[in-house]
């Protein structure tokens, strides 16, 4: 593949190293004269001087021809132009554009980029998901449906320890979807099944109904 | 009305705008370049950044009928009017664009970008030519 890089900073420069290594076919596009001598020192002649957010500087490295280009300077506003100028302009097939400020993930989509990165954004599930005392962990977003997996670790506080599902008050709109004991097998929640504590519930539910469900299953 | 950038355009337009009896509301991300401003400004002086959607939200863009982008940085002119436009639909949304090429490109996917640039070579051209 052929692959634009805006922006020859760290992470430009790091992504440039991986992809050349992977085979592709990599061009950066860097303003600052000192990093694209370094890079051009250490990479062999991937780095020309420009702008990328420029026309003229796109067409001078081909962007027709590119498959994807990949905005990763440090100012959103840059990279949103730089993907803009290469899908309009260009037609570059995918475009994919660091973000910093990650309430822009949405409005980036919606303005053309296809794939928004955000690393405040990754930071956040990566803590969701190692942080275990988390009561309830989104898994995946049925966004067409309304509907949203959810997992719930019931902590031994819980009144609904004990008790059979039958009695746990459920909110209209989610079902307990299964159930995961510690150190045993998963099982499909019956209306007799019991919990316990520790153990994690996957579940389905929507946005409205999740607070309430999270308080029937781990509340006091 | 929101402008976005307290330069000599952005204050000028403001202090025009403000006196025909437009309710202005202008924002910039330093507070010294609010002395611009005419001293008998009656509108509104919001310190923050006009690509932040947060910030304007709290500019009133939601009830805005016109919203100005003037800073010196065309791509965060560019960003701030597209999130106006499609984000919050203000229903008319105008932008400066130094740069000529990428004037044309976001007049062309529906933004009204003007650019100084081509402007004043025209004119400055008119005028040799007389």
């Amino acid at each position: 593949m052929y692959i634009i890089i805006v922006g020859g900073g760290r992470v430009g420069y790091y992504l440039a190293r991986a992809l050349l290594e992977e085979g592709h076919e990599v061009l950066i596009i860097e303003k600052n004269a000192s990093f694209c001598d370094i890079i051009n020192e250490e990479m062999g002649s991937v780095c020309i001087r420009g702008d990328g957010c420029e026309a003229a500087t796109l067409a001078d490295v081909g962007a027709g021809r590119a498959d994807m280009l990949v905005a990763v300077t440090g100012d959103d506003e840059d990279n949103l132009v730089a993907c803009q100028v290469a899908k309009y302009k260009f037609n570059v097939p995918r475009t994919i554009a660091r973000i910093r400020n990650p309430q822009n993930e949405a409005i980036f989509k919606k303005l053309g980029v296809d794939v928004p990165v955000s690393a405040t954004n990754i930071i956040l599930e990566a803590i969701e998901k190692e942080v275990p005392t988390h009561p309830l962990t989104h898994l995946l977003t049925l966004t067409e449906r309304g509907l949203e997996l959810v997992e719930v670790r019931i902590p031994p506080t819980s009144s609904s320890i004990g008790k059979p599902l039958k009695e746990i008050p459920l909110p209209a709109g989610s079902r307990l979807a299964l159930i995961i004991p510690k150190n045993r097998r998963p099982r499909i929640p019956t209306p007799s099944s019991i919990l316990r504590e520790g153990d994690q519930v996957i579940a389905l539910t929507t946005p409205e109904a999740e607070e309430s469900l999270r308080t029937a299953l781990t509340g006091t | 009305m929101v402008i976005m950038g307290c330069g000599r355009v952005g204050a000028q337009l403001a202090g025009l705008l403000d006196a025909d009896g437009h309710e202005v509301t202008i924002l910039d991300v330093d507070a010294y370049s609010f002395r611009r401003l005419p001293s008998d400004f009656k509108g509104t002086a919001l310190l923050g950044n006009g690509i932040d959607e947060a910030v304007l939200r709290r500019a009133g863009i939601e009830e805005a009928d016109v919203f100005v982008a003037l800073t010196q940085g065309d791509n965060r002119n560019v960003m701030a009017a597209q999130i106006a436009k499609h984000i919050f639909n203000v229903p008319r949304v105008i932008c400066r664009i130094y740069d000529p090429l990428r004037q044309e490109l976001y007049d062309t996917l529906g933004i009204e970008a003007f650019s100084p640039t081509t402007i004043f070579a025209h004119l400055v051209k008119e005028k040799i030519e007389g």
